[in-house]
Parts: structure tokens; C-alpha cells; sequence
């Protein structure tokens, strides 16, 4: 205000950011908005306190190395119980899920994006969504009653040409209740929610900056390889993080398939194994007050687990930002 | 190098509705030809049949012929990606390839084309962006991404991307209409720079660059909107402006409408 004169009062000075009218909608929103910022931090804080509380009180009573131990036996006398078989299951499962399903739906988005002629694309899409919203539990009784038993034939071709690379062996015979099949299935259920992000990422890419490509003699994949993957890349990221979240967080259906046991072995087809949550779920009913609170300890790793995952993911998406495409 | 342009009886679509209707003309190769006209009389339409860009849009389609020195562009054996290749292409707004460093743009092209030594597209890289006037403002910074460039410097590097490969023609379309004046005038000295290599066509709305740049202009125009835009005249530059045969052109060119 440089043209207050000397008699008039100064107009008084607030305190407000320029911009801000001071309108009751404006006052409404930001307090909404602050306050749902808040509210989050709050409810995240207040997870992670209640779960180190609980898991501090089981911890101390733990007889056994809660990191090392091959066993989950609160109840027992000395209380054994550790994590080791429950944080390799869930690793193990996650990345066979992640390994299948990122591909295949980076796959399937550049079809339905890409490729498709529009009359197939939009149902396509569609299906795609629909499947993203089936419940979990739906597809644990499908994968015990339908993948298990045909995946007989895949564990045995897998264990006859790749069972020189130990990881394939198949040293038990059985049904396929193994993390190989637990990896498959969380594969098959993340596959939509990564292929319906990928997709709505791909679609997003500037049509000028497939045109830079195309203009310059890029055949459909070399547009895909120049304009669309790049641009797309965080958001494929951020797609499979989803992914990853809901296959490492997976219960039922982890649940409903896996015979659980506390062994590890790098025999992936083998059956047994367990992860975090299959754990939780198959233990909570019938546990004493050390039970729950061990399971709650396991969960505050779970947790641990999914937010290292995100900054590691956070960490790649920022390490190439001055190429991110936003300012462009 | 710079070929001739021959277009004879060509129209476009767009699914049912027709965009341009019937043109022909001949494009002198070291030559600036200038498209001026009316928005929505189809000169940006008639700009990406030269390289088939029309029919990458959802229901483009063209009939006619375009003759480039003796190949027609539309023959049913034609590759439209090979057709790219050799009729290069600058876009209204500048697009570099946001991920890609300054040098890998310029090089973008010549990597979908074949395989360089490493020293062979350096040189190449190097000649494109001394032919873009842009050496010297990025040699420094070859590896930093090409969208931390200004507006101007980013036009002038999808030009070196565009010129890296040797192209036979080259279509601007509406190449300054997002730039400065400064940056303006730098593209529009290096358009007469290029002209003595290649073959240009340039979409403005500018018609004091018209002026400035061509050799020759086409003036195209459409009856209504909603009707297809055609061609109605083409002369050398200094007759379009000065006197043309067509009392429309002299109307636009006034300023009495458009």
C-alpha cells in the first residue's frame, strides 16, 4: 500500500497471505483442509504409538529372538515367538506377485491405452475396474478350489526344466499350497488395481509429446518407448506400490491357500511358510493377552515393512525429478 | 536433399466431415513457402498430410496424391513411418522430449533410424545444434534435461532434433506463435539459414512473417464454418502481399477479416 496518505488511517495490517479474502468459504475449506492434514498425521502417530506399546510388552516377555525364532508360541512356557518365516513369506510372496504382475499390466495398460481399437478399450477398461473392486476373500476361495489344483501341472513343469535352480526344486510332494502359488495368486489379484493406474498414467501422456515422436519416424513402439514409458514411469511406480501394499497387507485369500507352517525354505514350491498377516488372522481368535500383543508386534514390523517400501519408492520417483516431464 | 513437393487433387477428412477440399500446388525445393489463412481453414491440416501426420488422428483420412521429386507419399506401398523419416516436422508448441537430456533429443532421431558410433553422433549432434543456432547457449549443459530450457531454446531444439536427420523437407507449424519476439526473430533468421539445405513449409498466423521469411505464400480460406478450406491462391511472396490476384486474399491480407 504505497499510496496511504498522511491523514487517513493505515489500512490494518493482517496477518493473512495475499490471496486470502478472508470469506467464510475460504476460512470453511482451509480449516477442512488443515484439518483433515492434521487428523492423518494424528491417526498415524496414534497407530504407530499403540503398536509399540503393545509390542513392547510382549517383546519383554519374549524368552526367544523375536527377529531369528522358527516359531510363534506365545502361549508356551517359556513364551517363544519371532518373525523370521513371517517376514520371509511376505517378501518372498510380494515379489513373485510383483515380479508377474508389473509386466503383465504395464502390458495391458499400453494394449487398452495404445493399441486397442476404441471399440474393445472401453470394456476392456472396464473389466479391467470391475475385477480391481472384487473382494479378496472371493478370490481366496477361487484360488484354493481352482488355482491350487491347477497348478499342480505348473509346480511339476517349473520343478521338471527349472529344478536345477533350487528355487524351483520341489522337494514335497502335495497339493500346491505353497508361496510360489500365494505369489501367483497376489499377482492376479493386484494385477488390476496396477494395470487401472498404469492405464489412466498412459493415457495422460501429452499428445505433443507423442507427436514429437511420431514426427520424427517412431513406429508405434518406438512412441511408446520414447514419449509414453517416460512420462508414465512415476506412475507406474506409485501403480505398483498400490499393488505392492495390498499384496504385502493380503490376508484372506494368503489365508485360504497357503498351508501354513513355520519353516523357511528356498524351495518356493514346497508348501508352508506364512506371512504377517496370514499369521494375524489365523492366530488372533485363540491367542491370551501375550498372543495379541506378539501379533501386534509382528504387525508393527508389517508396518515398518510397507513404509520402507513407500520411501524407497518415494526415493526413486524424486532421484530423476528434473526429467519428470512437469514442467514441460 | 530438399526435394520438390508436387500435390495434386488432394482432400482431407476427418471421419465424415471434410477439413480441405482439393488442393494442389507445387513447393519449390530451397524454398520458404508460407500457409497464412483464417483459423480453421484447414492450412494445419493440409501441413500434416506432407508427412501422413493427418491420419495419426482418430478418423483422418486423405485422398490425392503428394509427389515428393518422384515418389508419391500416398502410394499403397508406402511406409507412413519411412514418409516421417524424410519429411521432418517442428510443432506450434515445443516439444522436447521431457525426459530425455539435450543431447539425446537431438539424437532421439538418428537412434530410430540406425546405429551410430558414439564419436559419429556426437559430430552429428554437435553440426544439429550449430545448425539450430543453439550450439553455443548449451554446449556447456549438453547432458541436462532439454525442458530447463527457455521457450525459444526449446524450439530451436526440436529443430536440431528435427534437421539431426537429414530430413528432405521441413514443416513448421505455427513454429513462433508461443515465443517471444526476441526468440521469434532468432527462429525466423535461422529459417533463412535452413532454406539454403532444405525444403520449408511454414504454417503462421503471422502475416508480417510471411512476409519476412517466404519465398512464396498460399492463401487458404474456407466459404463458412463448417466447410472445407481450400487453397486459393499461391504466388510468389512479394505478389501476395503487394498485389494478389484474388480480391479475398487482399481482404484477409488488409486485415478486413480474419
Amino acid at each position: 500500500m504505497a499510496t496511504t496518505t498522511d491523514n487517513a488511517p493505515a489500512p490494518p495490517v493482517t496477518g493473512k497471505r495475499p490471496g486470502s479474502t478472508g470469506r467464510a468459504g475460504d476460512k470453511v475449506f482451509l480449516g477442512l483442509s488443515r484439518g483433515s492434514g492434521i487428523l492423518l498425521l494424528v491417526i498415524m502417530a496414534s497407530i504407530a504409538v499403540f503398536l509399540t506399546y503393545r509390542a513392547s510388552l510382549a517383546l519383554s516377555r519374549n524368552e526367544g529372538n523375536f527377529l531369528t525364532t522358527f516359531d510363534w508360541n506365545p502361549a508356551g512356557d517359556p513364551p517363544v515367538f519371532g518373525i523370521a518365516v513371517l517376514l520371509f513369506g511376505t517378501v518372498v510372496s510380494s515379489i513373485i506377485a510383483m515380479v508377474i504382475a508389473v509386466p503383465v499390466a504395464v502390458g495391458i495398460a499400453l494394449f487398452i491405452s495404445h493399441y486397442a481399437p476404441r471399440r474393445l478399450a472401453a470394456p476392456l477398461a472396464y473389466v479391467v475396474d470391475l475385477l480391481a473392486a472384487v473382494p479378496s476373500i472371493i478370490y481366496g476361495i477361487w484360488g484354493a478350489l481352482f488355482l491350487v489344483p491347477y497348478l499342480e501341472g505348473l509346480n511339476l513343469w517349473l520343478d521338471d526344466f527349472l529344478g536345477w535352480t533350487y528355487v524351483f526344486e520341489k522337494t514335497q510332494v502335495g497339493v500346491a499350497r505353497s508361496l510360489f502359488t500365494v505369489g501367483v495368486l497376489l499377482a492376479i489379484m493386484i494385477l488390476p488395481v496396477v494395470t487401472s493406474v498404469s492405464r489412466e498414467v498412459f493415457r495422460q501422456v501429452p499428445r505433443m509429446n507423442e507427436e514429437a515422436a511420431l514426427a520424427l519416424g517412431a513406429t508405434r513402439w518406438e512412441v511408446i518407448r520414447l514419449s509414453v514409458l517416460p512420462f508414465g514411469r512415476s506412475g507406474v511406480i506409485s501403480a505398483s506400490m498400490l499393488g505392492l501394499g495390498r499384496a504385502l497387507g493380503e490376508t484372506m485369500a494368503v489365508a485360504t491357500v497357503l498351508s501354513p507352517s513355520f519353516v523357511i525354505s528356498l524351495h518356493l514350491l514346497n508348501p508352508g511358510g506364512g506371512t504377517f498377516a496370514q499369521n494375524i488372522a489365523a492366530k488372533f481368535d485363540e491367542a491370551n493377552e501375550l498372543g495379541r500383543d506378539a501379533l501386534i508386534a509382528s504387525g508393527l514390523v508389517l508396518f515398518v515393512l510397507t513404509l520402507l517400501v513407500n520411501g524407497a519408492a518415494r526415493l526413486i520417483i524424486a532421484r530423476r525429478k528434473e526429467y519428470s516431464g512437469a514442467n514441460a | 536433399m530438399a526435394k520438390r513437393i508436387d500435390v495434386s487433387g488432394l482432400s482431407a477428412y476427418y471421419g465424415s466431415h471434410k477439413a480441405i477440399d482439393d488442393i494442389s500446388m507445387t513447393v519449390e525445393p530451397r524454398s520458404v513457402t508460407a500457409f497464412i489463412g483464417p483459423s480453421g481453414c484447414g492450412k494445419s491440416t493440409f501441413l500434416r498430410t506432407l508427412n501422413r501426420m493427418h491420419e495419426v488422428t482418430p478418423g483422418g483420412r486423405v485422398e490425392g496424391k503428394v509427389m515428393l521429386d518422384d515418389e508419391n507419399l500416398y502410394g499403397s506401398s508406402v511406409d507412413p513411418v519411412a514418409v516421417r523419416r524424410t519429411v521432418g516436422m517442428v510443432f506450434q508448441r515445443p516439444n522436447p522430449f521431457p525426459t530425455m537430456s539435450i543431447f539425446d533429443n537431438v539424437a532421439a532421431g538418428l537412434r530410430l533410424n540406425g546405429s551410430y558410433r558414439k564419436n559419429q553422433l556426437a559430430e552429428i549432434v554437435e553440426r544439429s545444434l550449430r545448425g539450430a543456432n543453439l550450439w553455443n547457449e548449451v554446449k556447456d549443459r549438453l547432458n541436462k534435461p532439454g525442458s530447463g530450457l527457455s521457450g525459444g531454446q526449446q524450439q530451436r531444439l526440436c529443430i536440431a532434433r528435427a534437421i539431426a536427420v537429414e530430413p528432405d523437407v521441413l514443416l513448421m507449424d505455427e513454429p513462433c506463435s508461443a515465443l517471444d519476439p526476441i526468440s521469434t526473430l532468432a527462429i525466423e533468421d535461422l529459417i533463412s539459414e535452413l532454406k539454403e539445405r532444405f525444403t520449408i513449409v511454414i504454417v503462421t498466423h503471422n502475416m508480417q512473417q510471411a512476409a519476412r521469411v517466404s519465398d512464396r505464400t498460399a492463401f487458404f480460406n474456407l466459404a463458412a464454418v463448417g466447410q472445407p478450406g481450400k487453397l486459393i491462391e499461391i504466388d510468389e511472396t512479394e505478389r501476395i502481399f503487394a498485389n494478389p490476384s484474388v480480391q479475398a486474399t487482399e481482404d484477409y491480407i488488409s486485415g478486413r477479416f480474419g
